[in-house]
């Protein structure tokens, strides 16, 4: 546990040196000014350096530990993709450049989203993309908001969104969110939406179908043609959550199965990183009957100019720009770095590392879903809850042992889930020292279990308690 | 350029165990009238090669102009520890800290930023981030409607930035939810709609025109009507105008761009919520709380996730996930290193310069400079029209300002001008001398 900043703080000190005042000073008026200083503290430049350099320390990231946190494609970012995110000529611009006398001033950072959208319209089989969806839920929102306008256009009245039982949780709470009412399909033993029970629960009222292919499970759902030609029989538009986009660069693209509208997942799929939870950055692409309700601004050519459209017929807008543009400038260098054979030997790497490991561990956890698994898999800590180790109990201990645990108790539909993608960065020592440390902890489970209760023991913090944080709510510092 | 490690030596090994021949066979479950043959991509390159395209894709690009744009976003000093900071990969390239024992730093960090973010507003409680401004908008009209339960109106002060609005108005275009805006400069009253319907009223502050109002007293108003109220304000003019919190704000919100954060075209920025105990649990987004181990020392988790989606699905109080965690870190490490004296002198600068600008260019001919107290941003009306002075100005390297038609209508001939301490007297004097011109 490290001492909050605010304690080092000395009265006097300052960390920044800011520009001489070079006109008279002004005042705010009386009745206008702030009563007192906000109470930050003061400190040096080193005392700021050391106290945060220390904290990074506490935590595991990519670039220290093995990450396979499920559905999260944390695979490794390339330097090179910062570097250029960096440059002044597309860090140092104001927004409002081409609306402000200098449209001609900015003409590359505006062909570099030209670009990049058309990159990702050919990856995703769309025949439209925009850029500004500020994160993967932020593009599932306007992606809804698509297909609202759209029926709305048609004077269709839709009142129900289906998703499937192991869906991302951001899925039903974007179509909550844009006031519709959820239908949940629950899964079949193959590891998808149950196609009988959908058709079933399919209706004139439903306006789109939300799915991820594959899904949550690692599990690639045949049947999509089916659920695309029912869906659109009763025009209901089809959602594809490209979350999982990763396992199936150059390989199947969203728009030849039927799908309407798609985000992209730049911080996982483009190996943008993940920031300790942001920026992400979000593209959605749709086809053409959708392009009519795009927010705007977008941006065009014009003969060889670059230019803005911000006469969206819906007058839409979702953020004030264009999106997170430092991680599309991030995005669009790696997607130059892959090209066509870089993103289908991504996918090859991606589906061919969640296999090995879903082999080789096969043997020690159970696995629900037992077929030939996408981008990542699945397994459940049944076997060993028996023993009375948990699914958690096994994330700590990976931990101790010096990894990321995967993801933990999702999808909700496998009771103890262990959700692993390695993702395609990964090597196979890697894996294979983490699966020795999942086959060592399934061992202690039957020989010691009690010990994996008290992990981790070899971080700041022995395990924390959730239900006190909830219970006595301390969410800041006061003196 | 290509990031997977393995050799054909160690594809071969791990096919074997799995116990396929190739790996085109892991794509079997996908049936092959589905696959794609059309990639129409060129091939990779390498990364000097990516760099080189990069860098000319940025050389068309005015890096070096002298900028008065404002509206929002605004060209403000950065310490160089700040990107040092967030560039440590032990932060950037972490995950949302859903381990707590392997995210301590992540999570104090958070603690830290909010912490900040409420002294800085005067708030008692914040989230750990929002994407930017203009969406934390929104999410705080949404939260208006939850805590206003009955209630299903949304009134837009004419203070709020009008590209703002539409974000809230698209946002809520799906609801069964009224909106009323009052336009800029319309006669229309926050008093029209204290009838015991309103759900949320919605301000700027300092307003879109850059005017700064004490709301003290509507406050009063809007809660003996119950409903809630909202400010949307920018970080750094409070290190001299009295916070939300004094003024009695419900909920305040704004774009966290002045805080550390590099103009970049756009983004990436971060958005910040801060608001009253008693609708914490209102709040979009990931909380940090402080709890203890088992051992008793003290520690940080996510807090109060039963308002989120990864656990309560369509009854979550948003759909976020993601949030803009980076951007808010360069926001604490801005505000760490600046201190209590330095957030109140760049305030100073800041409205310091932007007086001199005004009482400078209100000595010009053909400019008039509109009335009332401003922080660091103002309007100007020109003898000619804003978009030809901008374009002449630009020739000359100059940003002089956003013309003020791309927010509102008949407003042609003017202009939005922001000053930040950055901005010289020199580079002022000459904006003034080569507007004077251009008119």
């Amino acid at each position: 546990m490290s001492e909050l900043l605010f304690t080092k703080s000395v009265k006097g000190r300052c960390g920044a040196s800011l520009p001489v005042m070079d006109v008279s000073k002004a005042e705010m008026s009386d009745s206008l000014r702030r009563a007192k200083p906000a109470e930050i503290g003061e400190y040096s430049e080193l005392d700021v350096v050391r106290h945060y350099t220390n904290l990074s320390l506490k935590n595991f990231s990519v670039d220290t530990h093995f990450y396979p946190l499920g559905s999260c494609t944390m695979k490794y970012n390339p330097k090179v993709c910062e570097k250029a995110a960096r440059l002044d000529g597309f860090g140092s611009l104001h927004p409002m450049m081409p609306v402000s006398g200098a449209l001609d001033r900015c003409q590359g950072a505006l062909e570099m989203i030209f670009e990049l959208e058309k990159h990702l319209a050919e990856v995703t089989g769309m025949d439209a993309v925009t850029t500004q969806p500020l994160a993967g839920a932020h593009g599932e929102m306007l992606g809804i908001m698509l297909i609202a306008s759209y029926h709305r256009a048609k004077g269709n009245k839709k009142r129900y969104v289906i998703v499937p039982d192991s869906s991302h949780g951001t899925n039903p709470a974007t179509a909550s969110m844009m006031g519709y009412e959820i239908i949940t399909v629950p899964t079949a033993d193959y590891g998808d939406m149950d196609l009988d029970i959908f058709r079933e629960k399919m209706n004139d009222e439903v306006a789109a179908v939300m799915m991820t292919n594959p899904n949550t499970l690692g599990v690639f759902n045949p049947y999509i043609k089916e659920i695309s030609d029912i869906a659109h029989s009763y025009d209901a538009l089809l959602y594809y959550d490209g979350a999982n986009l990763n396992a199936i660069l150059g390989k199947v693209r969203p728009g030849d199965l039927g799908f309407d509208v798609v985000h992209v997942n730049l911080h996982k799929t483009y190996a943008t990183p993940h920031g300790s939870g942001g920026p992400g950055s979000g593209p959605v692409g749709c086809k053409e009957k959708l392009i009519p309700f795009l927010p705007k601004p977008a941006v065009v050519k014009n003969g060889e100019k670059f230019e803005l459209n911000t006469k969206g017929v819906d007058s839409a807008r979702i953020t004030s720009y264009f999106g997170n543009y430092g991680v599309l400038v991030k995005a669009y260098a790696y997607a130059l770095m892959m090209g066509s054979d870089g993103l289908r030997d991504v996918a090859e790497k991606a589906v061919l590392n969640a296999n090995y490991m879903m082999h080789r561990l096969k043997p020690y956890y159970h696995l629900p879903y037992d077929k030939t698994c996408m981008h990542e898999c699945v397994f459940s800590a049944s076997k060993q809850a028996e023993k009375g180790v948990h699914a958690l109990d096994i994330a700590k201990a990976l931990i101790d042992r010096g990894f990321h645990p995967p993801t933990v108790y999702f999808p909700l539909i496998v009771p103890e889930a262990m959700m692993v993608e390695p993702t395609e960065t990964e090597s196979k020592q890697t894996m294979d020292i983490f699966c020795e440390a999942m086959i060592e902890i399934a061992e202690m489970t039957e020989k010691d279990p009690d010990s994996l209760h008290e992990a981790p023991v070899t971080r700041p913090v022995t395990r924390l308690d959730e239900t006190l944080a909830a219970r006595q709510v301390d969410v800041r510092y006061s003196r | 350029m290509k990031f997977t490690p393995h050799t054909i030596e160690e594809t071969a090994e791990m096919l074997e165990t799995i116990g396929v021949s190739q790996v085109s066979d892991l794509f079997s479950p996908i049936p092959d009238e589905l696959k794609t043959e059309k990639f129409d991509l060129p091939v990779g390159i390498s990364e000097s090669e990516t760099m080189k395209i990069m860098k000319k894709l940025a050389g068309k690009n005015d890096a070096d102009m002298v900028c008065f744009l404002g509206g929002g976003v605004y060209e403000h000093f950065i310490p160089a520890a700040v990107d040092a900071l967030s560039s440590r990969p032990e932060f950037y390239t972490a995950y949302t800290p859903y381990q707590p024992e392997a995210s301590q730093g992540t999570l104090q960090v958070l603690y830290e930023f909010q912490t900040m973010m409420c002294e800085l507003t005067g708030m008692e409680a914040s989230n750990a981030s929002m994407y930017d401004g203009g969406t934390a908008l929104a999410e705080a009209a949404l939260m208006a409607l939850r805590i206003s339960k009955k209630r299903s109106r949304i009134v837009l002060d004419g203070s709020v930035n009008p590209v703002q609005k539409e974000i809230v108005k698209t946002y809520l275009s799906f609801l069964e939810v009224e909106v009323a805006d009052i336009e800029y400069g319309s006669d229309d009253s926050i008093n029209n709609y204290l009838d015991g319907q309103t759900a949320g009223f919605i301000f700027q502050n300092p307003a879109f025109d850059g005017t700064v109002k004490d709301y003290t007293e509507i406050n009063e108003k809007i809660h003996a009507d119950k409903a809630v109220s909202v400010v949307s304000v920018y970080p750094i003019s409070l290190g001299l105008i009295k916070t939300p919190g004094d003024m009695g704000f419900d909920i305040a919100v704004g774009d966290g761009q002045s805080l550390g954060n590099p103009l970049s075209f756009g983004g990436p920025y971060f958005g910040f919520m801060t608001t009253t105990m008693k609708h914490i649990r209102n709040l979009p987004g990931r909380i940090v709380g402080k709890t203890v181990d088992t051992k008793g020392r003290d520690g940080y988790v996510l807090t109060l996730q039963a308002r989120e989606q990864h656990i309560r699905r369509q009854k979550a109080t948003s759909n976020i996930c993601s949030n803009q965690s980076l951007c808010a870190m360069n926001g604490l490490f801005y505000m760490s290193l600046m201190g209590e004296k330095g957030l109140m002198d760049a305030a100073s600068l800041c409205k310091s310069k932007a007086e001199y600008a005004k009482s400078e260019l209100a000595k010009v001919k053909g400019v008039k400079v509109a009335d009332g107290e401003t922080f660091n941003e103002f309007v100007v009306e020109l003898s000619a029209k804003a978009e030809d002075v901008c374009l002449k100005l630009a020739d000359k390297g100059i940003l002089a300002g956003i013309p003020m038609n791309n927010y509102i209508n008949d407003a042609e001939n003017k202009l939005l001008v922001a000053v930040t301490e950055l901005r010289t007297k020199q580079d002022i004097d000459t904006l003034v001398s080569e507007i004077g011109g251009a008119l």
